[in-house]
Parts: structure tokens; sequence; C-alpha cells
């Protein structure tokens, strides 16, 4: 439809920047405005795309296909859809955001700026690729320069972080690679569009066991061991019970921009894998451990709010947190593949489902790094405290900083009116017309969500003011300016959920169509 | 037209002469002028058997023979180019006292 | 011009947010911009919801819907929307006309406190949220607004925050009402499920409270369960009624939600937001009535779902009454006589249907409102002090205030045909009396009007009567006894108590306009229905009630003034256990600690440490495993593997040595060895050819 080749014009911007960063090798302060100026045109770029693209339409847009090495089906392939599209617009909202996000590191500040802007690129590289083979490039791509921006600039404890999460989402990846290295030896396919084709028509066990054919494994079960292969990758990606211990302490290690995008964008890519890859290509693999998965899935839920409302370390619980609201994203991936008559109209309710995991991905993106943003702010004026028993009072030292993060913890809890309501409601209302109880037993999810958020504001913003936080100064003009748009933005989405659902719904229910006929 | 043996006689003469020059002499223009001598013992192969074929219409016995004298002018140009390096390099065409590629 | 006021209604919730969305960005000392565009945003709505009420009182049958798409999911559409009904007509011109009240009343109330622009910003952040919970003809918007008045609850409960007990209440509140919350929420979307709509009413029918989708609604249930998913829906929605209307056993939330100002006690928690709950229930009781039995003479309808809404209403309704006995806090009395009040609502809700529950919810809040605003007068005269046995004889020096009082106090106990409580509580216990089911609820009941006129004479002669008793050590100085407010504050007082006593009039058995306007018919007078038999027996009762209550409480408090505050209650003194147990609130929070709190924290702690010790451990396991592998690997390698591969190694370059030594560089070898091996070859060909 466009000449132009914008997708790979994206994705090559922040790489490139980022090259020429360590070629010109700038102060700090220059490689900072380089780093930021480029985050803008990101943000320009995927907001050119978002205002480009054929809202209500199913299919793809900005496609770019070119053979590269056609003998082993690999294709450059990228396009972008109503799902993806809404995750790129993501990462070029949070790139800058996280490069605004407190000072320029003494330490090297031109390779952190160059890693962070290549993360960049490896994010939107592999929201947008849809062949297997440069995808792939993509999500080890952004795994690295996070590994670095930890090992090098994150606080106590970040060698040990950095090495578990290095590892933790390496075994990961490669379990999804043999599975798709077992999938290409089967199919000879590595195109996510044509094995979703094959998957959805039940191609793949008979191809899988003529190929590979070990000896004892049927083809169903060949097909679920690969399928399992691929569902680790993403589940420790973003990440699911019990997959997830890598998580707390690398979210509360990894210097605050760092941990903005990792929660932000990061865990998105896990969910996108399970919405993009998982589900079109394994339908009948996932309806199979469907229960199983979903127990998980509820673990997720209720079991990390119950752990964030156990921490006293306030990067902990919020990363607790995270996986609390991603839980909600996997719940609907487990979900919507459901085919026994629910309460009524299935089509219906799973429509709600999965726009709701799309929103929810979204949402649970936006708030979180804000949310992290604002506790990176109050970690640097209280000089590296951040445990909750240290602070009490400070709304009244610091009550622009209050309110701020008093709208964020109530996105983030489900308040009607910001945006975190929309993505739950209709996860829940498409969770209990596919499966009543398991809405039930994901309820008390959403109670113990509110409680331990309101423990926090309670014990770090009410009460008396500790006299050591008497001079805590108050946002200055500049964060605010850094932070109000994103909440803006929660209230924007909150009222007018349609601006993103118009773009969210086709795409969605073509995916729906797709995976239960 | 004489007969196909005097011809492989005649050759078989001239590669034996060719083959106990390159491995008695130490000079190596000599050397050189030996492995000329075989070639030559070969090219006359070639075309007294080419004469002797049922079908001597055919120019491929010549033609064989125009590349093979082809290909050992240029073997002698780059023979006795490597003769005047090592003379210059050794002040001396004796091929026993080169032996730096020894392993 | 009906139809042009339906269109407008938007704005009575529209004009306060856009009151708190301009003061939220009004600097601090712009006081006075701050209150006024609040009480002009509050003006404005009421003005319009006065005229969309008196517009509809002319034609009570009318319901105009405006509904607009919110939503596009798969193929379907959420839509929102308001209403213009008799109900949220009457309830958006009591919500604004009892807000613009209370609105004004702390103008002189809030005066001198420092954060005075914030506290009208969440005032009319509330205003906003709780008039577009009353016009929504959608339950999802009404669930938005729901949740949003439950914010701004949260934000005034907490307003002084600095004090640990207000930030507690806050969260308190919050969580509890959110635990009924989830009901809610899961009771909607079971409704959207399975009714595919959350919009009430559409001028097509098609809504969840109309004739189609309530008939799928009772039938699925009749074939596939023994329940029908319509009687489920109502009892999850009434969760979040409880919760909000503080029902037991979520009740605990609402007497401490006393530490906000005492504007918003009478405003949030006594007359609207905590009515919300009631207000739910009449607006799905088409929902309720799915299923009904109906009982020949009576003219109840008995669904299972309102008969637990009944039994629980009754039962709060007399728990929260003896609670009340028993507590020193002005503010706190009332606070369980709300629950006790809102107790009856539901009760008369559950029994007699929407009108008998929501007069009782309209009287009721303005004489609950005018009680909670005497109090913070009575409280704001006599220097925030909030313990009843310190007051004492304020009647002398507030005599506005006490007058007021006394007309608030005689509504809410009942006291016969001048006042609107008689009349709206006569009718709950009258419908109780007829209930086909049992006649405990209507004892009950009756007990509790017992009580209430009771504890509200105990609090009427401790406050206003008897000598002064202020606290030791108090500061004699400065102002030795209490003086009346100022006009802005008795001002609303005086309206109050006038709608206290003149709404009476508009639900007499005789002329049932409320009753008849609520549910969308007309009324007729007719003084027979007076004296009926039944009708007077139980209005008999309920004078017995009033009057045996209010002696009661007389003999023991009124009789001889309360000399000193040391002196330990009259009651005390004769049944010390059981008023030592309701002065503790019977342990319920008590309770809840040690139960749902420590199950919680217990929970946490629990799955912390699984987290951390055990899958942590595990991948720590796993990662010594690796390395300890590693180690291990590496031994091996270099004593076994390498071991045999080094030996190997030297043979293979020991070898490697000798050929090396067969190129010796010498052109001649070379040639030799050509010529050695041309001749063999030669040689085998010959031989070989034999």
């Amino acid at each position: 439809m466009n000449d132009l080749p914008a997708i790979t014009l994206l994705t090559l911007l922040p790489v490139v920047a980022g090259m020429l960063l360590l070629v010109m090798r700038p102060d700090g302060v220059l490689a900072r405005r380089i780093a930021v100026g480029t985050g803008f045109l990101l943000l320009l770029g995927t907001l050119g795309l978002w205002l480009g693209f054929p809202h209500g339409s199913a299919g793809l847009a900005f496609q770019e296909r070119h053979d590269w090495a056609p003998a082993l089906g690999i294709q450059y392939f990228v396009a972008v859809d109503g799902i993806s599209l809404m995750l790129v617009l993501l990462t070029g909202l949070l790139i800058p955001m996280s490069l605004l996000t407190g000072k320029v590191p003494e330490d090297r500040p031109v390779l952190y700026y160059a890693f962070v802007l290549f993360l960049g690129g490896g994010l939107i590289g592999t929201f947008t690729a849809l062949n297997f083979f440069h995808w792939f490039i993509f999500w080890e791509l952004s795994l690295i320069p996070a590994f670095f921006l930890i090992k090098l600039w994150g606080g106590k404890g970040r060698d040990a972080a950095a090495t578990q999460f290095f590892i933790y989402t390496m075994v990961g990846s490669i379990a999804m690679l043999l599975a798709f290295l077992a999938l290409f030896l089967a199919t000879g396919k590595f195109d996510f569009l044509s094995l979703a084709e094959m998957g959805q028509a039940g191609a793949l066990e008979g191809a899988l066991a003529g190929a590979v054919g070990w000896s004892g494994i049927s083809g169903s079960g060949l097909a679920m061991l690969v399928f399992l292969g691929v569902f680790l990758g993403f589940a420790v990606k973003v990440p699911c019970m019990p997959f997830h211990t890598w998580l707390p302490s690398t979210y509360a290690t990894a210097p605050t921009p760092v941990t903005m995008l990792l929660t932000g964008a990061m865990s998105k890519m896990g969910v996108y894998g399970l919405v993009r890859i998982l589900l079109p290509i394994f339908p009948d693999q996932l309806r199979a451990v469907s229960p199983l998965l979903l127990g998980l899935a509820l673990a997720t839920i209720v079991f990390a709010a119950w752990s964030a409302f156990a921490q006293t370390e306030l990067k902990r619980m919020f990363a607790y947190s995270s996986v609390n609201h991603l839980g909600y994203c996997l719940l609907g991936v487990f979900l919507v593949v459901r085919l026994d008559p629910g309460i009524g109209d299935n089509a219906v309710s799973q429509a709600a489902l999965m726009n709701g995991v799309v929103l929810q991905m979204f949402n649970h993106g936006l708030t979180a790094a804000t949310l992290f943003c604002l506790l990176g702010m109050l970690e640097q004026r209280a000089g590296g405290h951040e445990s909750m028993g240290d602070f009490g009072g400070l709304r009244t030292a610091v009550p622009v900083y209050a309110g701020f993060v008093g709208i964020a913890t109530f996105a983030s809890l489900g308040l009607p009116g910001l945006n975190g309501f929309v993505g739950e409601f209709l996860i829940f209302r498409g969770a209990f017309g596919l499966s009543p109880w398991v809405a039930v037993l994901a309820t008390p999810g959403l109670l113990i969500t509110a409680i331990f958020l309101l423990t926090f504001f309670q014990r770090v913003f009410l009460g008396r003011l500790d006299e050591r936080w008497q001079g805590m100064a108050d946002l200055s003009t500049a964060e605010r300016w850094l932070i109000a748009p994103a909440l803006l933005l929660m209230l924007v989405l909150g009222v007018a959920p349609q601006l993103v659902l118009t773009t969210i719904n086709p795409a969605v229910q073509h995916l729906i169509a797709a995976v239960t006929h | 037209m004489a007969p196909l043996h005097q011809y492989l006689l005649l050759s078989a003469l001239l590669f034996g002469i060719g083959l106990a020059g390159v491995l008695t002499r130490r000079n190596g223009l000599i050397t050189l002028m030996g492995i000329e001598l075989m070639l030559n013992a070969a090219n006359l192969n070639f075309i007294a058997f080419w004469r002797h074929s049922p079908n001597p219409e055919a120019i491929e016995g010549v033609l064989l023979t125009m590349f093979a004298i082809g290909v050992a002018a240029a073997e002698v140009a780059v023979g006795l180019a490597l003769v005047i390096a090592i003379y210059r390099r050794y002040r001396s065409v004796n091929l026993d006292e080169v032996d730096q590629l020894k392993g | 011009m009906i139809e042009k006021l339906a269109s407008l209604l938007v704005l009575v919730p529209v004009l306060p947010l856009l009151a708190a969305a301009a003061i939220a960005v009004t600097k601090r000392p712009h006081r006075q911009r701050a209150s006024t565009l609040a009480i002009g945003a509050m003006g404005l709505s009421c003005l319009i919801a006065v005229s969309a009420f008196l517009a509809i009182a002319g034609a009570p049958e009318e319901r105009l819907v405006r509904n607009f798409d919110w939503l596009h999911i798969g193929n379907t559409t959420i839509q929102l929307g308001w209403m213009l009904d008799p109900l949220s007509a009457a309830m958006a011109a009591m919500v604004s006309f009892v807000g613009l009240l209370i609105f004004i009343f702390s103008k002189g109330y809030m005066a001198h406190d420092e954060n005075y622009t914030r506290f009208f910003g969440f005032l009319a952040l509330f205003g906003a949220a709780m008039l577009g919970l009353v016009i929504a003809n959608s339950l999802l918007l009404l669930f938005i607004c729901w949740e949003l008045v439950g914010l701004a609850s949260y934000l005034l409960i907490g307003f002084w925050f600095h004090k640990p007990e207000a930030a507690a209440a806050a969260k308190k509140a919050f969580i509890t009402t959110r635990v009924g919350d989830m009901g809610l929420l899961l009771g909607m979307v079971w409704l959207h499920a399975a009714t595919g709509t959350l919009t009430f009413y559409t001028e097509g029918g098609e809504g969840c409270l109309q004739a189609g989708a309530l008939d799928s609604l009772g039938a699925a249930g009749l074939t596939a369960r023994l329940i029908a998913p319509a009687t489920l829906i109502a009892l999850l929605l009434f969760c979040g009624a409880a919760g909000k209307s503080g029902q037991v056993p979520l009740h605990v939330w609402l007497p401490d939600a006393m530490e906000g100002p005492t504007p918003v006690s009478a405003l949030i928690h006594a007359a609207t937001m905590v009515a919300a709950g009631v207000f739910l229930m009449a607006r799905v009781f088409p929902l309720l009535e799915v299923g009904a039995a109906m009982h020949g003479e009576s003219h109840s309808v008995v669904t299972p779902a309102l008969t637990v809404i009944t039994w629980v209403g009754a039962f709060t309704a007399l728990f929260a009454a003896f609670i009340a006995v028993a507590q020193n806090d002005i503010k706190r009395i009332l606070a369980y006589s709300t629950v006790s009040q809102l107790g009856y609502m539901f009760l008369g809700l559950g029994a007699g249907g929407v009108a008998v529950g929501m007069f009782h919810l309209l009287t009721h809040a303005f004489f609950k409102a005018l009680l909670f605003l005497g109090a913070g007068s009575v409280i704001h005269g006599c220097h925030e002090e909030q313990d009843i046995r310190y007051m004492g004889g304020v009647r002398r020096w507030m005599p506005v205030t006490f007058a007021t009082y006394a007309v608030g106090m005689m509504a809410l106990s009942g006291v016969p045909l001048f006042f609107s409580g008689f009349w709206s509580k006569d009718e709950i216990l009258h419908a109780a009396h007829g209930w086909p089911v049992s006649h405990i609820p209507f004892l009950m009941g009756s007990l509790g009007a017992v009580l209430t006129a009771f504890y509200m004479t105990r609090q009427v002669c401790y406050v206003f009567f008897g000598p002064q008793r202020s606290r030791e050590g108090a500061d004699h100085g400065k102002a030795a006894h209490p003086h009346e407010s100022p006009r802005v504050m008795t001002m609303p007082l005086v309206i109050l108590a006038t709608f206290a006593v003149g709404l009476g009039i508009f639900g007499t058995p005789a002329w049932p306009w409320a009753q008849s306007f609520l549910e969308g018919e007309h009324a007729h007078l007719a003084f027979g229905h007076l004296f009926s038999g039944e009708v007077l027996a139980v209005m008999g009762t309920s004078l017995v009630c009033v009057a045996f209550g209010i002696g009661a409480g007389w003999w023991f408090y009124g009789r001889q003034p309360i000399s000193s505050a040391a002196r330990p209650d009259a009651l005390e003194e004769r049944f010390t256990p059981v008023f030592v147990a309701l002065k503790n609130r019977l342990y319920v929070d008590e309770l809840y600690e040690a139960t749902v709190i420590r199950f919680n924290a217990l929970a946490a702690r629990f799955f912390d440490v699984v987290d951390r010790w055990i899958l942590g451990g595990a991948v720590a396991v796993i990662g010594y495993l690796v390395v300890g592998f590693a180690w291990i690997g590496r031994f091996l390698e270099d004593h076994g593997v390498n071991a045999g591969f080094d030996l190997g190694c030297r043979g293979i370059r020991r070898g490697a040595g000798a050929g090396a030594a067969l190129q010796d560089g010498r052109v001649h070898n070379y040639l030799r060895a050509l010529g050695i091996g041309f001749a063999t070859l030669l040689l085998l060909m010959t031989w070989g050819c034999h």
C-alpha cells in the first residue's frame, strides 16, 4: 500500500542511531540529546504508522516481503496488524520516556544510550517480524542489551540478577529455537502465517510424525513437545508462574529506565508471542492443555498478588504487581480457545476476552512504566531508601508527587475512568462467558491488588511525615512534564477506549475466527 | 609413411634423454631443458597416434599438440623467470642449494 | 419540554465534573474560587435536576432514555446512557439538593482548613460521580460511577491524611466495599454474558431489565439449574450493594469512615453514597422479581433474592441499632444508626418493593444529613470535641442547632404524624408485617425501632441537656463554652429540617404520592386507607415502640442530669457485660482481624516464602547443579577424556614431524621420487597387462 519501507525504517532508526553514538563517542549530555531526539523521532514514526494504519481492517498493513534465503524458507517479512501496532506504539511511547527518566549515567553514558536504542530496535523488530528467522534475531537482540544494561548500570546485586535474567530467558529461547527447528524440519517453513495455516488445519502432527519421527513418540506427542518448547520461551518472558523467579530481583536491580522498558515493553514480548505465534500455530495443543495452563494463569494472578502484599521493598512489590497484571493476559490467551458452550454467545465472550488482553497489554505497559518511573524519582530523592517502612506521610512534603503516584496507583488497581479498568472488565467479561469458575477464581486477584496498592499508598504517603523527609523536593517542572502526558493518556484511554479498540478489534476477531473455527 | 613403432621408439628415446637430464644434472637450466624434451616426446606421440588413427581427417591430435606447445612455452617462460630469480637470490643455479621449502 | 430536559440531564453530573477538573488545576490559595466553582456547579445541577423532577412528576409513567455507543467488541456494542424516570429524577433531585446544602455548610465548616481548595475539588468529584450513578441507564456506567464515588469516599475519609486513623479508615472503606464490588463485577459480567447487554432500558425493548432479557434469564434456570441465573445475578449484585450500604457482614467500614470531615460524613456516609446500594437494588428490581411467586392477598413479591435481601436488611437493622446504643462518639452513634436505617431500607425493599425502600431512602437522606450537619455544628461549637460524655448542656448556647437536631432526632426515631421518618418507617414495618415468608423481620424491625428511639434520646440527653462537662485540663481561657455556628452553617440545617418534616406528607397511606411516583403511577387520594385495620395496627405498634424507646431513654439518661463525664453509663451499671460487648462493636472488627486479615497476611507471607525459598530455591539448586556438573565435567575432561586426547595429539605431532622431514626442499629429490614412482607405475602396468 505504501512504497516507503516504514517498518524497516522504524526498526533501523534506533539501531543506526545507537551505532552512530558508538562511532561518534560524544560526551554524556550530547549522547542523551541524540538518544532522546531519536526516541522522539521513533515516537513520531510510530504515531505516523498508527495514523496511516487502515483502522477497521483485519489484515496486515505496511507489508514488506523479500526473499532472503529461499532454500531455507527464510524471507524478510514484516507487517503490522491491529495487535502488533499497539505494541509498536507502546514501544514508541516508552523509549523516549525511558530515555528522559533519570540523569545521565556517570559511567559510560554513550554505551548506555546506545544499548537502550538497540533495545528499542529489537523490540520493534520483534513486534513486526512475521518470519521466525529474523523474528528470533530481534528477540535475542533485545535480550542482549537488556543484559548489559542490568549488568553494567544496575544496583546492588546486579551481577547475579543479570546472570539470572540472561540464563532464564536464554533457556526459554533455546527451547523455542529447538521447537521451531523441529517445525522447520517437518514443514520446511519458517513463515508464521503458513505455519499458522497448517496448525489450524491440524497438519502439524502428521508432518512432525513424518519428518522428525522419533521412535515411540506419536505425531500428536511430538506436536505437544514442540508446543511446550515454544510455550516455555514465552512463559519465561511474560512471566507465567512458576517461571517468574528471575523477575523480582531483575526489576528491583535494573536501573529505573531499564525496568520501565523491561516491564513496559519486554514483558509484552512474551504475551505478544503467545497471541501472535503460539495461539495461531498451536490452537489444538493449547486447547488440550488449557485446564493446566489456566491453573498456572490463576496461580500467577492470585499468588503474585499475595507475594506483592508481602514485599516491603517498593520495586519488588511493583514487580510482583506486574506479574499479577500480566496474569490476566495469560488467562485470556489460555481461555480463548475453549469450544464448550459457555454463558451466552461464545463469539462475544471471545472477542471481549482478546480485546481485553491486547488492551491490558498496552495499559499495563503504560501504567507499570509510569509507576516505575515515579518510584525511581522517589529512590533518587531518598538516597537509595526503598523500603516501605522508611517512608510515611510523604504527601505532606511532596503533594504533587503523591497525587501523580495516586493516579497511577488507581489506574493500576483498575479504577473505572482510568485505563486499567476497561481491559480488566473485558477480560472478566470474556472469561465469565467462557468459564464462569475461572472468572470467579480470578477475582481475589483484583481484591488483593487493591489491598497491597492501598497499603503501599497509606504507608508511604499518608500518616505523619517522618522528619527525615521534611525537606524532600517535590517534582521539578521537567519531571512533571515527563509524567503528565502518561497520566493524561491513562485518563483518555479510560474514558474513550474505543480510540484504540477500533484498531484492535478487527485483528482480534480475525484471530479468533482462525483459532476456533 | 613411416610405421607407428618408429615414431614411438623415437619418442621413447627423447623421453629417456629428457628424464636422464632432469634427474642427473644439478643445473636448473639443464633440468628445464630436460623437461622440455619430455614434453615434446609426448607431443610426438600425439601426432603419431593421430596420423595412424582411423579418422585422420579430424584434427584433434594437432589441436592438442598446439595447446601443449603453447602451455610449454608459458611454462618455460615461468621456469626461466624462476631460475633468474633464484640466481639473483643465491648467485647460483644449482638446485641442490635451493632448499628453503624444507619441512 | 420533558424531552429536552431528559437530554439536558447529562449536565447534572457533567457540571460538577467540570468544576472538579477546574479545581484540580486551581492553586491552593484561591480558596474562594474553588468553593464558588463547586457550589455554583452543584447549584446549576440542582436546578436542572429539580426541573426534570418536576417535569416527570406530572407524567410518572414516562421513561426517557438517552443511549450512546461506548465500545464495539466483536460484533456487539456496549452502550452507556442516562435516563429520566421517576427513580432517577427523585434521586438526582435529592442528591443535588442535599449536596448543595452540604457544600454550602462546608464553606463554613472547613473555613479554616489548610486544604480547603482540594476539599471542594473532591466534593465536586463526588457530586459528579454520585449524580452520574443515579441517572445511569447502564449497569456498566453505574458501576463506573459506583467505583468513582468509592474513590471520592476514599479521598474524603482520608482527607486529614496525616492522622493515621483517617488513613487507615480510608483504606478500610475502599477495600471493604471492594469485596462487595467483586460480587457486583461478577454479577455484571454474568448479566452481560447472559443477555448480551448492560443497558437497562432501550427504546426498542432490548434492555437487560426489559421483558425479553428477563424472560430468558428466568427460563434458562428452570431447566438447566436449580436456581435461576436471575437469582444468582441478583445476589451477586446485592453483594456490591451490601458492601456500599454497609450491610452485615460488610458494615465495618462505615463507622470508621467517620474519621473524615463531618460534611463528608453527612453527604457521603449518610445521605447519598451509602444509599447507592439500596438505589442499585431498586434500579434492578425487575431482575429481583424474576420468577416471583405471587401471593394472592398481599401485594408482596417473593423471590429467593428478595428473601435474602429482606433477611440481611432486617438483621442489619437490629444489629447496628444494638451497637449504636453503647457508642460514645457522636458521629459513631449516627454512623451505626445509618447502618441500621440502611438495613431498614433493604428490609422495605425486599418485603415491600421499590417504593417502600426508596421512600425511606429519600426521607432518611434529609434527616440523617440534618443530624450529621447538626453533629458537625456541635463539634465545631465544642472545639472539635466528639465524645458525647464531654459535651452536655449545649442547648443553651446553640439554640438553632438544638432545634434542628431535635427535629432530625424525632424524624429518625419515627415520632408520629409530623415527621417524615414516621411515615417511611411505618411503611416498611407495614410491608414487613405483610411479608408472607416470615414474621420475624417485622419483629426485628419493631425492636430496632425501639432501639432507634432509645439511642437517639440517649444521645440528645447527653449532648444537649445537663451541665457542661468539658474535658479536664482543657484550655478554659480560650473559649469556655460552646458557641453557635455561623449562618452559612445554620441555614442548611434549617432548610433540611423543613424537609425532614415536610417530606412526610408525600408518603402517607392516605395519599401515597411518593410511592406511586416511584412505581411510575399516578397517586390517588384515599383517606380510607389511613383507617384500615392493618394500617392502624402497624401504626399503633410503631407508636408504642417509639414511645417506649424515648421513654426508656429519658428514664435512663434524662431524668437526672448526667453530672460528670467520668460517671459510668446508666446502662453500663446495670448490664455491664452486654454493654461492654456492644461498646466494642460486638468484636466484629476483632473477628475479621483474627480471620480474614490474618489469613491474607499469612497467605502473603506463605507465597513470599514459597517464592523466595522454594521456587527461588529450586532455581538456585538447578543453578548449583549446573555449576557442579560443570566442575565434574572439567575434572573428567582434564584427567579422563583429555588424557587420551593429549596422547593422541602427541602421536600425531610426532608423525607430522616425520612427514615434514620428507619435504627437504630439494627439487631433485622430488623429481627422483617422481621418476621412481613413474617407473614403478610403468612396470606395474606392464606386468598388470598379463
